[in-house]
């Protein structure tokens, strides 16, 4: 309703609050992490065994090099990140993709996930500026969920050469449902794991 | 090539977006470049440690043994398999397809190869640990992994009732 007067102080008012972005800095090291660097060390000391220091080192230079090819777009992926989360007016966000958005949200949601160019550098950075601004769990699964199995770069670079166009189209077409139903499946789970106080 | 086209897309979203920052005033754009330059320095090492370290869990998992059974008559059993082996297949798409390709001409059936090609596209540890777990809150992976469960079923589901690919 008040939405032209407002939209003046809004830019200011995102800027300050950007400033602490409740729930997006995260510590760099979670129980994630050290799971992870577990499992990388077991896996580690496995490939010494079995292939010597030769074959740590191999696949420590080959994944180095791929390491620094990603950095690059990990950079372009972060910054696409943040120019959403300041440029996108929040109540609008929430409106169109908030717990109350229902089916359109989901499909909004899906819509985006399907057309976001890039690799997973690009799509769980917005994902996660998505939630920044306001969207729910439900309308994030389906857009993440509809970057995996519709979206079109992975099918045309990798699934089309490798698998076949007949079994990539088919398997297309059986996907084409499930970003929605994962995002109202994810949307019924929450809503019953963290019932809220009535707004 | 298609490495060229993807990065030159990505880097003119950002510079499309930039400019709508930059008309948005001054302080719009500086705020956004700090915050993507903080998370990029908070992500780096993550980062580091997935992408250097999801060699070594891929160098010890044997892959025999992800494509072993999933012939046509495998089935429910067979697409449970599928699933499992689709989420345990390291590597990037290269692999993930090449091993589902494989699967497909070693007499595997479609509905499995199906509910495999999408259980790696859901839960391919390696993704989820390199670039999902980084970047998304920890509470949001888990949950979107945890709800996305019977879908690699519906869909061997739906490829058995139309009888296609």
């Amino acid at each position: 309703m008040s939405e032209l007067p407002l939209k003046d102080p809004a830019p200011a008012d995102d800027a300050a609050e950007a400033e602490p972005r409740p729930g997006h800095i995260r510590k760099p090291i979670g129980w994630s992490m050290i799971v992870i660097a577990a499992l990388v060390a077991v896996s580690a000391t496995l490939v010494w065994r079995r292939d010597g220091i030769d074959g740590v080192l191999e696949i420590l230079t080959h994944d180095l090099s791929l390491f620094g090819g990603i950095l690059p777009r990990v950079l372009a992926g972060c910054l696409l990140g943040a120019f959403i989360t300041e440029i996108l007016p929040h109540e609008k966000v929430s409106r169109s993709l908030g717990p109350n958005s229902g089916l359109k949200g989901l499909l909004i949601g899906t819509a985006f996930g399907a057309i976001l160019p890039g690799g997973p550098f690009t799509a769980y950075p917005v994902a996660s500026a998505l939630l920044t601004v306001g969207a729910d769990f439900g309308a994030t699964i389906a857009m993440v969920v509809s970057w995996t199995l519709i979206g079109y770069g992975r099918a045309v670079a990798w699934e089309l050469p490798i698998m076949g166009t007949d079994f990539t189209l088919w398997r297309i077409v059986i996907s084409l449902p499930l970003p929605v139903l994962a995002g109202a499946f994810g949307r019924f789970v929450y809503v019953r794991m963290y019932p809220k106080v009535a707004p | 090539m298609s490495a060229l086209i993807i990065d030159i897309i990505l880097w003119a979203s950002v510079a499309s977006l930039g400019f709508i920052a930059f008309r948005r005033g001054r302080p719009v754009l500086t705020a956004s470049l700090r915050e993507g330059s903080m998370d990029f320095i908070n992500i780096v090492p993550r980062i580091a440690l997935g992408v250097i370290g999801s060699g070594y869990i891929a160098a010890v998992i044997p892959q025999e043994i992800i494509t072993g059974r999933l012939g046509p008559n495998s089935g429910w059993l067979g697409v449970l398999t599928a699933v499992i082996a689709g989420a345990a297949t390291p590597g990037g798409p290269v692999v993930g397809f090449s091993l589902g390709a494989v699967a497909l001409k070693a007499g595997g059936g479609a509905p499995q190869v199906i509910a495999y090609v999408i259980a790696w596209a859901l839960f391919a540890f390696q993704r989820v640990l390199l670039w999902e777990i980084p970047f998304m809150p920890a509470r949001f992976v888990w949950f979107r992994a945890a709800v996305s469960v019977p879908f690699p079923f519906l869909a061997a589901a739906i490829a058995m009732a139309i009888g296609k690919p």
